[in-house]
């Protein structure tokens, strides 16, 4: 049954990933996710797991060895931040182009240069098009949870997709919270034992992966990837219900926050969702109507939902805890489209874009106050002076 | 060519040795030919061949594999042969 | 090479025997015709006696051996990228313990990693050293062509010195091609502490020694393995097998193990032979004949010499 601790998030992902118990773990250390594989190695090396470990060289190596070991037919974790997921990057598209059902928890961290190693969303949103399922995760108990139920998405028959947990470094992966661990069984039970789909390692029915294929099939390959994370949405969903029942804890694609009736709106991913969620209480109370969006899928993106979701407002922030520049920030980039396509009778929310909390810099209430306040004036009809704006900045 | 609902996902190739369907021969501008008198049986040509186009049955060479051989002449260059007189000639092609 | 010796080698390999096996690798695959790779490829596998699982970094050999539905490969294989081949089958092989230890699958498997020297002296050795030195139960062979094929001939850190490719190539301003000696890579991975050992397909009693001595070993063993290119070497279709082994005869391409530490030459030629002879038939060294370059040809036979006297010292162990 389940049981309530004070752990940091690095400590709960980590167990959620030994109740997995997953064939073989390849790793390699950065911080701030060095800590799962850590405690992740004494559980091996103590045979609470029965786990093969891979300490590889590098990321690159260690994500080379996932798709091997994952190809060969057997349940495979791996875990990375920042710059491990940047060296990765070339192998994250095979992984996902070769359907292999890798689970890896990401603790979210800036990219250098110039080296950081706090808490930001560029290293994951880097990755969107990647082909990865990505699910974030505002605190150690929905990093715990969304990596259990990872397993379940990622091995999902319909699908075999690798999929990535994110939660925000420091601020989630080292602070100690309260939450709530299910049993050891029960986690079993739910996952369920390791599904092979033509494994390399049938030694009856040798296989080749990984062939080259010509202008003449690629395209089609994209097109089966395209339908494939087409059905990841309900498989999230199923798997969701299911988790709720065991836990008592529900997930959809996003969550709402006092959204229905609201005027204004913050889209907010991850930790910062929850300081947010204190100041649009605040505003409620003062009679302001705010609300809240924190996407939790964020690939594949569930823009119709999220648009639905959206389109009745009169204003709406999408935050951005990573810049993508030139551009939008990347989040801002896919409220836009989405609200674009939603059908709001020709009418739809006016969107600012705030770029916050960048190499792990404080996001305080003040921040979500001011933002909220500027959307209240912009929802009574003050113009908007600048679509993209960088808040918490020293000017 | 195949639709994309026909594809495997992950583009894994379940067939092994399926490159047998994929004929080869047609590169070639030279042909080796098999000189039976001059042979000792040694299967060099069978081994060094990097094309698997030389044909052996019950650890004899046999002939060749016309479907796959490109014609590089490796065979006949290491085919030792019998008393110095090679077992295996090349002659271009359509002579 | 002389008919009685060819003759005993197959003997002692039962070659007979061999050709009625199936083979792993099957025709219709795309390499280019007298290329010397698939020979070593068959060679490797002919020597065995496993069942076995492949890896390839990206190159020749795997984009002629696995091309849309076309594979030639009939065990199972497995490509992922160009660096990383190493690693992939690290993967591979770690599941495979795992699996072991559930009694899944059954003992006895064998891994074998295929490179060729771009992606095993160059973007592949970080993965390659960290494989060996976890010590995964697999083989790593590099087929040496001397530069990256695949890509067009481009200077790799195993183009001897001297050799006209086609980002190190000859011309008013460096009349001598690549200007830097090639890299001992063999020696490398033997300071891993593992087996190591290079082989020709000239002497292929000699290779499948190697590899069935590699299989004997528990744990990582690396081989590196020359495999001429026609193309790339610019000669004859016809003349990989006749190339490597002169590259052992001239001992361009010495054939030694080193086994614990200890060196052993495996193969002295009877007669050395002058490097000349290795480098005459092949475009790519044309230029050192040239006016502009003369020296070039004695220096590199100076270090020939250099090196072949060392591992013969190295071999009779130290004095
Ligand atoms: S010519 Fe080349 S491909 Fe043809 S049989 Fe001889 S060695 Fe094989
Ligand atoms: S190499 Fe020549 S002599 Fe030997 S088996 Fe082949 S054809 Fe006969």
């Amino acid at each position: 049954m389940g049981k309530v601790v004070a752990v940091t998030g690095n400590e709960a992902v980590a167990n959620a990933l030994r109740q997995a118990d997953p064939d073989v773990c390849s790793l390699y250390p950065i911080t701030p996710q060095t800590d799962i594989v850590q405690r992740f190695s004494s559980f091996v090396a103590n045979g609470v797991v029965q786990t093969e470990l891979l300490n590889a060289e590098s990321e690159h190596s260690a994500m080379s060895a996932a798709i091997g070991a994952s190809a060969a037919g057997g349940r495979v974790v791996t875990a990375t931040s920042s710059q491990g997921l940047a060296l990765m990057w070339e192998m994250l598209h095979i992984a996902s182009g070769m359907n292999l059902p890798i689970v890896m928890p990401l603790v979210n961290r800036a990219l250098s240069a110039p080296l950081n190693i706090h808490g930001d969303h560029s290293d994951g949103m880097g990755a969107r098009d990647t082909g990865w399922v990505q699910l974030w995760s505002e605190s150690a108990q929905e990093a715990y949870d969304n990596t259990i139920m990872a397993f379940r998405v990622a091995e999902h028959a319909d699908i075999r997709l690798p999929v990535m947990v994110c939660m925000d470094g420091f601020i989630v992966s080292h602070s100690i919270a309260r939450m709530e661990y299910l049993g050891d069984e029960e986690v079993k039970n739910f996952i369920g034992p390791y599904q092979t789909v033509n494994p390399l390692l049938d030694m009856e029915h040798p296989k080749s992966f990984g062939p080259l294929i010509l202008t003449d099939l690629y395209h089609e390959y994209k097109r089966l990837q395209h339908e494939i994370m087409g059905r990841v949405k309900n498989v999230v969903l199923q798997v969701s219900d299911e988790f709720e029942k065991l836990s008592g804890r529900k997930y959809g694609l996003f969550e709402s926050y006092r959204l229905d009736d609201a005027d204004i709106a913050l889209v907010i991913l991850n930790s910062a969702a929850g300081t947010s969620k204190d100041v649009v209480d605040e505003l409620r109370d003062k009679g302001i109507k705010a609300g809240l969006l924190k996407p939790r899928l964020f690939r594949p993106f569930p823009y119709e939902e999220i648009g639905k979701a959206l389109k009745h407002l009169k204003a709406v922030c999408v935050m951005d805890r990573a810049d993508s520049f030139g551009g939008y920030g990347p989040m801002f980039m896919e409220i836009s489209s989405a609200m674009y396509q939603a059908d709001g009778n020709g009418k739809r929310p006016k969107l600012i874009n705030k770029i916050y909390g960048l190499g792990g810099r404080d996001y305080m209430p003040s921040d979500a106050r001011q933002v909220l306040l500027e959307l209240n004036e912009i929802a009574g009809g003050a113009p908007v002076t600048a679509v993209k704006e960088y808040i918490g900045v020293r000017e | 060519m195949k639709k994309w609902t026909e594809l495997v996902p992950g583009a894994v190739v379940l067939e092994a040795g399926s490159s047998a369907k994929f004929k080869t021969g047609s590169w070639r501008t030279f042909r080796p030919e098999w000189l039976q008198e001059n042979c000792i049986q040694c299967l060099m040509c069978w081994l060094y061949c990097p094309d698997m186009a030389v044909k052996v049955a019950d650890g004899k060479m046999t002939g060749f594999d016309y479907d796959y051989c490109k014609g590089c002449g490796v065979c006949a260059k290491e085919c030792p042969g019998k008393q110095g007189k090679k077992a295996i000639i090349m002659k271009p092609e359509g002579k | 090479m002389e008919t009685r010796e060819l003759l005993k080698w197959s003997a002692q390999v039962k070659l007979r025997e061999k050709s009625k096996q199936e083979g792993r690798l099957e025709h219709g695959h795309r390499m280019c015709a007298g290329c010397g790779a698939p020979t070593v490829v068959k060679m490797v596998l002919m020597a065995t006696e496993y069942p076995v699982v492949l890896s390839n970094a990206t190159g020749c050999l795997e984009v002629s051996t696995c091309i849309q539905e076309f594979t030639a490969w009939k065990t199972p294989w497995i490509h992922t990228a160009f660096e990383n081949a190493a690693a992939t089958l690290a993967g591979v092989e770690t599941m495979y313990r795992a699996l072991l230890k559930k009694g899944k699958m059954p003992e006895n498997v064998k891994f074998i990693a295929f490179g060729g020297d771009g992606g095993t002296y160059d973007i592949g050795l970080q993965s390659l050293s960290g494989a060996m030195e976890r010590g995964h139960d697999m083989l790593y062979v590099c087929y040496d062509n001397g530069a990256y094929m695949n890509t067009g001939i481009q200077r790799s850190s195993a183009t001897p010195l001297g050799a006209d490719t086609t980002t190190s190539p000859a011309g008013s301003a460096n009349p001598a091609g690549k200007l830097q000696q090639r890299k001992d890579l063999t020696r490398i991975m033997a300071d891993h502490g593992i087996y190591a050992a290079q082989a020709s397909p000239s002497h292929w009693l000699d290779l499948m020694n190697k590899v069935k001595k590699a299989h004997s070993i528990k744990g990582a063993k690396f081989l590196n393995i020359i495999a001429p290119c026609n193309r790339g070497w610019r000669t004859a279709t016809d003349n990989s097998i006749e190339l490597s082994r002169l590259a052992v005869e001239t001992c361009y391409w010495p054939l030694y193990e080193i086994e614990d530490g200890k060196l052993k030459v495996t193969v002295t030629p009877e007669e050395k032979k002058p490097v000349d002879l290795f480098f005459k038939p092949q475009g790519r060294f044309k230029h050192l004949y040239s006016p502009e370059n003369e020296g070039v040809l004695e220096k590199i036979q100076a270090q020939i010499d250099k090196t072949w006297e060392r591992l013969l010292k190295e071999s009779e162990g130290p004095c």
